[in-house]
């Protein structure tokens, strides 16, 4: 089976075309070797990076941008969502700091210095 | 008055990079005045990630991006004046800036105008219809859900397909609402395709090209939008009018250089940047005056902003040394399929020279060739060209001498 997509990778954005032959995915169109995990990753278990906000508990009007720090399944994408949706944190907080350390296989980390 | 040897308005990515590379460049009296209370300018509602990828080889969001040169500029002694705001820059550099203290006066060797640009806005698209709540501009919902915490609407409908709103189309969708359709009046996107997959396609989100809104209904809110399909000259298809029900409209179309203080000034802009002309060093018409970022060209990459920011704190630190030469100024010109070229003119033939520039449409293989009359300079290949994502070619200083006349830039499709 052949597969047409797009890296996400980088802006340049390849067309790649995956061809899935069982276990084996050839992988064409990439210019670097990042689109080529990446196609066997869509194919086999796409994942993406989350970023959102989490609200700041003691500062008013205050959202703290958070990321997972490894991407996570594609249709986990949601379930880390509504566990943020839930979640606070205290300031002072730096970038780096870990929020929650497994969502969905990922750490949670704050991406904006909170003074 | 005060004096300092280069002034740099604005504490964004580009104003930030500049004053960086000014300073490492040997000139160590540099001033940043910024309108907001901290640095980082828009990166600092942009959470989402995908910058720095050419600049430091890995995916940072916005708000990491700034971090990083805000600590560099922490770091050096650059002094920042925030919650100042510049109110005018005269030709022979004077800047006029006020704060909570009162009003300043600064006279600066050099300026560096690195004020970014502001979203294009309703009143420039001329939809009919009531005036409700609930029509935002993508960046100002962007700074509502992602700096402020509110949620801006349930049901959303996007009008234009740049990148930050296909950006928001996610960002919605993760915070709950249903984003019911995204309408670009072109025939094609002006975002990054990367974008178009991850924030439209992963979430389900329809892309209607050739579509635009055409009436917005509701009283105190939004209730809804009509929207139709256009024909070759942009004029909406009557029988292609289809009413979709939403609470909210973003608008995503387009980015206007914030030039208020350059046109005052005097300095020459370009009809179609909507930026100062300027030379390869990034100064402007008036020698001493730089301009880079979003003022100067809307970029797609926060990475290339920095770049062309270092360029202009080299040129001022230059200019304030009395090193800048202009012996042989040559003109730069788009030719066939291309819509701008920048720098406009290029004034130092010593060092090799990138060429920066648009295409008028999508293109699939082309060859970009930059010639002096029957000379050509250099040559370029691209699998695909479009609009959305700026072109670089780099000329080298040798193709450069002995050359008079304009350069052009110009495509042919392969």
């Amino acid at each position: 089976m052949k597969r047409d997509m797009i890296c996400i990778i980088c802006p340049r954005g390849c067309s790649l075309c995956a061809d899935i032959q069982g276990e084996n995915v050839t992988v064409t169109g990439n210019a670097c070797p990042k689109g080529q995990e990446y196609a066997i990753n869509e194919c086999t278990n796409p994942v993406r990076t989350v970023t959102a906000t989490v609200r700041v508990s003691n500062r008013y009007n205050t959202m703290a941008s958070v990321k997972t720090l490894t991407p996570v399944a594609k249709d986990k994408m949601m379930e880390v969502m509504n566990i943020l949706r839930q979640t606070q944190i205290q300031a002072p907080a730096k970038i780096g700091d870990v929020v929650l350390a497994d969502v969905c296989g990922s750490a949670i980390v704050i991406t904006k210095e909170i003074l | 008055m005060i004096s300092h040897d280069i002034v740099v308005v604005g504490g964004g990515p580009a104003g930030m990079a500049a004053a960086i590379a000014a300073y490492d460049a040997g000139c160590q009296d540099v001033v940043i005045l910024d309108r907001e209370p901290h640095l980082g300018g828009i990166l600092m509602q942009c959470i989402h990630n995908g910058f720095g990828l050419h600049k430091f080889g890995k995916e940072l969001t916005g708000p990491e991006y700034a971090a990083i040169y805000e600590e560099k500029v922490r770091s050096r002694n650059i002094t920042v004046f925030p919650e100042t705001m510049v109110t005018s820059v005269s030709p022979d550099r004077v800047v006029t800036a006020q704060n909570r203290q009162g009003i300043m006066k600064i006279q600066a060797k050099a300026v560096i105008l690195a004020m970014g640009c502001r979203e294009r806005s309703r009143g420039a698209l001329n939809i009919c219809g009531s005036r409700p709540a609930g029509v935002y501009s993508a960046g100002t919902a962007q700074k509502l859900v992602n700096c402020m915490g509110y949620q801006v609407g349930k049901r959303v409908v996007i009008l234009g397909s740049g990148d930050i709103g296909l950006i928001m189309a996610r960002r919605m969708s993760f915070e709950g609402a249903k984003v019911e359709a995204v309408c670009e009046v072109m025939p094609y996107s002006g975002g990054l395709t990367r974008n178009i997959v991850q924030c439209l396609e992963d979430f389900g989100i329809p892309l209607y090209l050739s579509t635009t809104v055409v009436q917005i209904h509701g009283k105190e809110r939004l209730e809804g939008v009509t929207i139709a399909q256009v024909d070759a000259r942009r004029q909406p298809i009557e029988e292609t009018k289809r009413y979709i029900p939403c609470d909210t409209l973003l608008l995503s179309v387009g980015l206007i250089p914030e030039n208020e203080l350059t046109r005052a000034a005097g300095i020459p802009i370009d009809p179609i940047t909507n930026g100062a002309i300027v030379d390869e060093c990034c100064q402007t018409e008036i020698p001493g005056i730089f301009a880079c970022g979003n003022v100067l060209q809307v970029h797609d990459l926060v990475d290339y902003v920095s770049d062309e920011a270092e360029r202009a704190g080299l040129g001022a630190v230059k200019y304030v040394n009395g090193l800048n030469k202009s012996e042989n100024t040559l003109q730069t010109k788009p030719g066939n399929g291309v819509r701008y070229v920048l720098p406009q003119t290029i004034n130092s033939t010593e060092e090799d020279v990138s060429l920066f520039l648009r295409v008028t449409q999508p293109f699939g293989k082309v060859k970009f060739t930059v010639s002096a009359g029957d000379t050509v300079l250099a040559v370029a290949k691209k699998l695909k060209a479009a609009p959305g994502e700026m072109e670089k070619i780099t000329v080298k200083a040798a193709a450069l001498q002995n050359i008079t006349g304009p350069i052009t830039v110009s495509l042919e499709e392969l």
